[in-house]
């Protein structure tokens, strides 16, 4: 018995409904479901739980669900390794939240050109901040545009395998393994367990005329900088093969861009500017080249460029196109385009240009302050060694705990019980780091937020361990 | 830079067919289809087309030959041409077209457009090749050729677009030679001719959503790249190349010389005969592993019997049925607009054994299945 | 009441400065909280003990603007565009562009969702696991299907994901290189043929019959023992449910092959017809698109991949997994594709989704897809009759669903004027421009309009008005219709090969300034 009338359904009145029906000249929707054969028609009622007609009563239910949750705001956070924390300016919410952009979808640049403006506007901003002329329309994650990257290179070059840094996030690899299947191998190089940098010896045993591209992540996903980045691009560009780096841009406002030390395609997360973490669900992943045809010609995502219009003075916008036709490598066609996470890189325009260049340095400058800060003060604490590795990192810092007896579970469910979300737990991704957790510091911490994190930490390891 | 549109109209084209005579060669066929009552067709769509250009008349230099082969119509279209050569007015020849061609290749148009049918495709492919862009108004009786556009007004709208010059991207497009007598006498016997270079349409779609399709060119070197590669599994066997605009793209890729329009050999990809005919072929794939590889060839779908008559059913016995590969790109398929795929090699026996679904080649390890019939 | 036409519609038209011609030296937007005192100086100087090269030596090229400015510039941006909330969207067929509640951005919004980190310690986010898991079961229950996984980004994502769980199954099997083919239509969505070719396999295309459905004989001629599976859209873009799909199941099973259903058309068949009930072994939803989720002028997007239980060993991890007490992560899966996104999948759709989902219940799935068939239907009949337009297979006996695709072909040869002459003039009455086909275009000068259940009854009349309306003045002066836009944000591009010309494109500003000579 349909009866109720829906908000969200126009012509679910039945007057409506009728009128309809009679124009089409049927009695009901079923005279045009007639079409699907008997067999194939569901016969029952979706077992669903009770709808919450009104609004208040859904909402009230939805809110119910999420309020059991605790957030980095009920908690002090120090989560990071490959979504961070980072305040979002206000004007930045406002603009995606406005029904124009959330909820435009393929409309060409006519109608649609403040959308094309604003995705432009990205593009400009984040290829200043890596140096580059090429930016796409934003994929998935980080994860996604490296795995990208690595189909990118070995269709230009015709190269089946790619080389790694073993200390690239496990998750975002795993992303790249499953997109490389079948036909391109990927073979990790060893880092120093010390400095963090990359095992360059292990690099050079492993590159060849076989290497399509090499990869790394800077600063890497355990928070340490690789300083060797114009040494790696000259091995690799030795052979070949192209340099593929990953970024995490909130650091690009005071770490130099990757193609100025011979990246040859960038790749980085653009979640740090401007987009709420969301439970991970806040990604978006960029890609950037040279402004060379043989770059352009293989990016699986749409590119939009600036054009003339039929009125003098004004600006368009349309999709770039080039299509490569002496095939270096038998791939077939640029993998596939679809619906990515474009309002998120109209939220990074907003905030990169909120930001402006001297916002980016400041936030670079006072990260890298506060995770210095930090290491000072949990490294002082007995059988804690902060920063593990020796390099500088920017915003995030391995910190083992071996030295204490404890494991980094225990001391995350006590940190908790006092309020606090520790690092992540390394100890499973990184076994030869020992019982390691990655602790990340963002402008969002303030000094007594270090200061308590220290106190909790200490005051955890003096007392006796707690029973989970 | 002004833009050169060079124009010739056969004013002959397509006069047969209105009162029931195939095709309109021949100075008698001409005489007795204006008895019929037949009144030329060709200028009219000329016409047509020119129109289409609009407001470029000014902007655009237009250069034709007198009277009605070009001049009459540009001026009732609203152009001023520039008028080459001179002819006998009301009598027009195959060789007058031919020597407009030259003539204006000469003048380095930047696309020649005429007006006619497979006759008129014929001529002009004779005088200049591939050498000019070029592009057909259709004004015949039932064209074969694929260098025609559908309508004389889209026939207008690329040749505006390529004047503008917003056409990047040209493409060989197949000139039948069609047997006129044997064609008024209700038999087709057509085979490929030569190439033209045409303008690709479609030439800037955007697709906001997921992206262009692959290209034309593109879409050649692919298939290309997906023969070569079976070629590379199997160096000892023979492949047999019929003619055709995507079986030129894989000699092409090879880089290997083979004839524009014969059937080639190729093993171990590499050239072991040229322009071979059908005994030839029958002795060379005695006891010899052997594909065949065909193409669409014209605008009706055929792909065997118009223009590789050597792949005789002897050849296809000996060969194998189950070793004929089929390659053409999508577009083309897309363009029989369902309409199957045609077979006419002379035996209806093997005929029969072609027809069904057969795999087409489109891509690099990407194939359409369609039907071909009889 | 008569339909309404916008006669008098102007876009907004700010003639926006690209941002960086808007920079005022010195200006900031919003200011950096700086580190205390105490924190600096224990920091000492950090920029110093950067490895050599890795400093940046110059600040970034950014625009330098004050907050104001920055909103307004934005602010105009969005007022050039034409988000389905504010325009009549029965243009964008295939994109099922219904109503995004406003209701359903307030829970986004809410920091128990927007500040939660997905490492989190698995009882700190029982709320957001119990809503993963509750809204698994509702979309276990729409498809019939036993396990679902949240992880892809999007429709093609969840394609991709299925020929990864295609590839996975076969690779257990060690048969993956003989079974190196899949099977698709020409109507199905790119993706199933792209995404395929991307995870490895050959792809099989199948033309359709003269009924427009997919050919069964030609299926029957394409399987054999290569086929690892067949990757269909049913009903296809063109609007035509296939009623023999569950025989080219059994066709492609009864060589072993298994069978994945693209459901990015599946608004209409809520409650109606399963993938279960079909045979098949997969499918996926796109999430944004029939559960009533934003588009963002695409993305962030999701797509919701299913599965039998047999193939839920490949599944990409963590899984959400209920114990009777609590929601745990469970990545222990060592068949598992391993991942296709980092984290959780876009979880502000799954919450948005669940929302919505919540608020319709059963009946009102079921009603949405009775008002879809409706609603198109109704507006193909009310389309009869407008010069130069006609629709894909007319006359195959069979009823469209929930979309059609017309062709504008007769329109073209009559008057030039073409499918995208008329997608530009629509601008110019305040509605978005619609969504033509995938590339090849099989039918030409094609339209696809798909009037969802949001769209009123006065919605699709004012549709088929200012269509009949753009025809008519496609015969009374083509060239009018061809320098459309008029009222538009913007005019017609007026350049482009300039887009194609490695020396001309420019894909951000500072690109375009060299090209430009500036």
């Amino acid at each position: 018995m349909k009866e109720t009338v829906y908000p969200y359904i126009a012509n679910s009145a039945p007057s409506v409904k009728k009128r309809m029906l009679d124009e089409i000249g049927i009695k009901s929707a079923d005279d045009i479901f007639a079409e699907i054969p008997e067999h194939l028609r569901y016969k029952g009622t979706l077992n669903m739980p009770k709808p919450m007609l009104s609004e208040y009563e859904m909402r009230r239910h939805v809110e119910g669900l999420l309020h059991r949750n605790l957030s980095c705001q009920d908690h002090l956070s120090f989560l990071g390794g490959g979504t961070w924390q980072h305040y979002v300016p206000a004007v930045v919410d406002t603009i995606i939240e406005r029904d124009e952009f959330l909820t435009a979808y393929v409309g060409d640049a006519y109608a649609d050109h403040g959308k094309f403006q604003a995705m432009f506007e990205m593009a400009s901003m984040v290829g200043e901040l890596v140096d580059m002329d090429v930016v796409n329309t934003p994929t998935y994650d980080w994860a996604n545009a490296a795995a990208i990257a690595c189909r990118m290179s070995a269709r230009l070059n015709g190269r089946k395998e790619v080389l790694v840094s073993a200390s690239v996030s496990p998750k975002r690899l795993a992303v790249v393994r499953n997109y490389c299947l079948p036909d391109i191998r990927v073979v990790t190089v060893a880092f120093d367990h010390r400095s963090g940098q990359l095992d360059l010896k292990d690099l050079e045993a492993k590159l060849s005329r076989e290497t399509s591209a090499v990869y790394f992540e800077n600063p890497s996903y355990l928070g340490f900088i690789e300083g060797q980045g114009a040494k790696i691009a000259e091995l690799a560009h030795k052979v070949g093969a192209e340099l593929i780096v990953g970024v995490d841009p909130s650091s690009l406002g005071v770490l130099a861009p990757p193609a100025q030390y011979g990246a040859d395609i960038t790749v980085g997360e653009l979640q740090p500017l401007g987009l709420h973490m969301q439970w991970g669900g806040g990604l978006a992943g960029f890609i950037a080249t040279r402004d060379e045809p043989k770059y352009v010609a293989e990016y699986p995502s749409l590119l939009f460029g600036i054009t003339p219009t039929t009125k003098a003075g004004e600006y368009g916008f349309g999709q770039v196109y080039y299509e490569r036709t002496s095939y270096a490598s038998r791939e077939r066609g640029k993998d596939f385009i679809g619906t990515t996470t474009a309002l998120y890189g109209i939220a990074a325009a907003v905030y990169l240009a909120l930001m402006g260049p001297q916002g980016m340095r400041d936030l670079g400058l006072g990260i890298m302050q506060r995770t210095a800060y930090a290491a000072k003060l949990l490294g002082a604490l007995p059988g804690v060694q902060a920063p593990h590795f020796t390099s500088p990192s920017f915003k995030e810092i391995v910190v083992n705990i071996d030295g204490t007896g404890r494991t980094v579970a225990e001391l995350n469910r006590a940190l908790l019980a006092r309020g606090i979300f520790g690092g992540k737990d390394l100890s499973q991704e990184f076994p030869e780091l020992g019982q390691s957790a990655l602790y990340a510091f963002t402008e969002v911490h303030q000094k007594d937020d270090i200061a308590r994190l220290a106190l909790a930490i200490d005051d955890v390891l003096t007392h006796a361990p707690v029973m989970a | 830079m002004t833009a050169k549109l060079g124009l010739i109209v056969n004013p002959f084209a397509g006069m047969g067919g209105r009162v029931g005579l195939k095709g309109s060669d021949g100075k008698e066929t001409i005489r007795r289809a204006i008895a019929l009552g037949a009144r030329p067709e060709a200028p009219g769509r000329a016409v047509e087309a020119l129109r289409a250009l609009g407001d470029l008349a000014s902007g655009v230099d237009l250069v034709t030959y007198p009277y009605e082969m070009g001049e009459e119509e540009a001026r009732q279209a609203g152009f001023s041409p520039t008028v080459l050569g001179s002819i006998a007015r009301g009598e027009t020849t195959p060789e007058d077209t031919e020597r407009a061609a030259r003539d204006l290749r000469e003048a380095q148009v930047d696309l020649l457009l005429f007006v006619g049918g497979d006759g008129t495709a014929r001529n002009v492919c004779s005088a200049i090749g591939r050498e000019l862009p070029a592009l057909g108004v259709p004004a015949g009786v039932k064209i074969h050729s694929a260098v025609y556009a559908t309508t004389p007004r889209s026939a207008g709208d690329l040749a505006r677009l390529v004047l503008e010059g917003r056409v990047g991207r040209y493409q060989d497009a197949e000139v039948m030679d069609i047997d006129e007598d044997a064609f008024r006498q209700g038999r087709v016997s057509a085979r490929l001719y030569g190439y033209l270079k045409v303008p690709a349409d479609q030439a800037h779609v955007q697709n906001m959503k997921s992206g262009r399709a692959q290209g034309d060119e593109a879409a050649l070197v692919a298939i290309a790249e997906h023969v070569i590669e079976d070629m590379e599994g199997q160096m000892e066997r023979l492949y047999i190349l019929g003619p055709g605009t995507t079986t030129k793209a894989i000699k092409d890729r090879l880089g290997i010389a083979g004839t524009l329009l014969g059937v080639d050999l190729v093993q171990g990809k590499r050239l072991v005969g040229a322009d071979v005919g059908e005994r030839d072929i029958l002795a060379r794939t005695q006891g010899v592993p052997a594909t065949v590889v065909v193409t669409i060839i014209g605008g009706q779908g055929y792909i065997f019997g118009r223009g590789n008559q050597q792949l005789s059913p002897g050849v296809l016995a000996q060969v194998g049925i189950g070793n004929v590969l089929v390659v053409a790109t999508r577009q083309k398929v897309i363009d029989l607009r369902g309409a199957p795929l045609l077979v006419d090699t002379g035996d209806p026996a093997t005929d029969q054994s072609l027809r069904g679904y057969r795999r087409i080649v489109t891509g690099y390890h990407d194939t359409l299945v369609y039907r071909v019939d009889g | 009441m008569t339909a309404r036409v916008r006669k008098d519609y102007q876009q907004a038209r700010w003639n926006e400065p690209i941002i960086y011609e808007l920079s005022l030296p010195g200006s900031r937007g919003v200011l950096v909280p700086e580190p205390e005192h105490d924190v600096q100086e224990a920091a000492g100087d950090v920029l110093a003990r950067l490895p050599e090269g890795l400093r940046r030596k110059e600040l970034p090229n950014l625009p330098e603007l004050s907050q104001k400015h920055v909103l307004a510039h934005y602010l105009h941006l969005s007022q050039e565009t034409l988000g389905s909330n504010i325009t009549n969207d029965i243009s964008e067929g295939t994109c099922t562009m219904k109503y995004n509640p406003r209701v359903n951005e307030m829970l986004v919004a809410d920091p128990h969702f927007g500040e939660l980190h997905p490492d989190q310690d698995e009882d700190t986010v029982q709320g957001m696991l119990e809503i993963y898991h509750r809204f698994a079961g509702i979309i276990r229950e729409i498809s019939g299907m036993d396990e679902v996984t949240f992880q892809p980004g999007g429709g093609n994502h969840a394609v991709y994901t299925a020929a990864s769980v295609v590839r996975a199954y076969w690779m257990l099997k060690g048969q993956l290189e003989q079974r190196n083919e899949i099977i698709t239509t020409i109507f199905s969505h790119p993706c199933d043929a792209a995404a395929p070719a991307t995870a490895g396999f050959k792809v099989i295309t199948l033309y359709p019959d003269k009924q427009g459905v997919p050919d069964i004989e030609a299926l029957k001629a394409a399987v054999s023992e290569h086929t690892a599976a067949i990757f269909m859209t049913n009903p296809e873009d063109i609007g035509i449910y296939n009623p023999r799909v569950d025989e080219f199941v059994k066709i492609v099973h009864g060589v072993g092959g298994l069978c994945f259903y693209d459901q990015a058309n599946a608004n209409a068949f809520l409650g109606v017809a399963r993938a279960r009930e079909a045979g098949f072994d997969m499918c996926h939803f796109n999430v944004h698109k029939t559960f009533g989720t934003p588009h963002g002028g695409e993305g962030p997007a999701n797509g919701a991949f299913c599965c039998t239980q047999e193939l839920s060993q490949f599944l990409p991890v963590p899984r959400v997994e209920y114990d009777g007490k609590k929601y745990r992560l469970n990545a222990d899966y060592p068949n598992s594709i391993g991942k296709v996104r980092d984290f959780m999948g876009t979880a502000g759709v799954i919450l948005r989704a669940y929302a919505w989902t919540m608020m319709m219940g059963a009946d009102g799935l079921r009603e949405t897809a009775d008002i879809s068939v409706i609603n198109n239907n109704y507006m193909l009949a009310k389309m009869e009759g407008i010069r130069g337009l006609d629709y894909a297979f007319r006359g195959n006996g069979i009823r469209r669903q929930e979309q059609v695709r017309y062709t504008w072909e007769q329109l073209k040869q009559d008057t030039g004027v073409g499918t995208d002459d008329v997608n530009n003039r629509i601008a110019d009455y305040g509605i978005e421009h619609y969504w033509t086909s995938h590339h090849p275009w099989v039918i030409p000068e094609p339209m696809t309009l798909e009037p969802c259940e949001t769209y009123s009854v006065d919605d699709i009349d004012e549709y088929v008005a200012v269509i009949r309306q753009i025809s008519d003045e496609a015969y009374r002066d083509p060239s009018f219709v061809k320098a459309a836009p008029h009222v538009s944000a913007s005019h017609r591009r007026s350049d482009d090969a300039a887009l194609d010309d490695p020396h001309k494109w420019a894909v951000t500003w500072r690109a375009h300034l060299k090209k430009t000579g500036r």
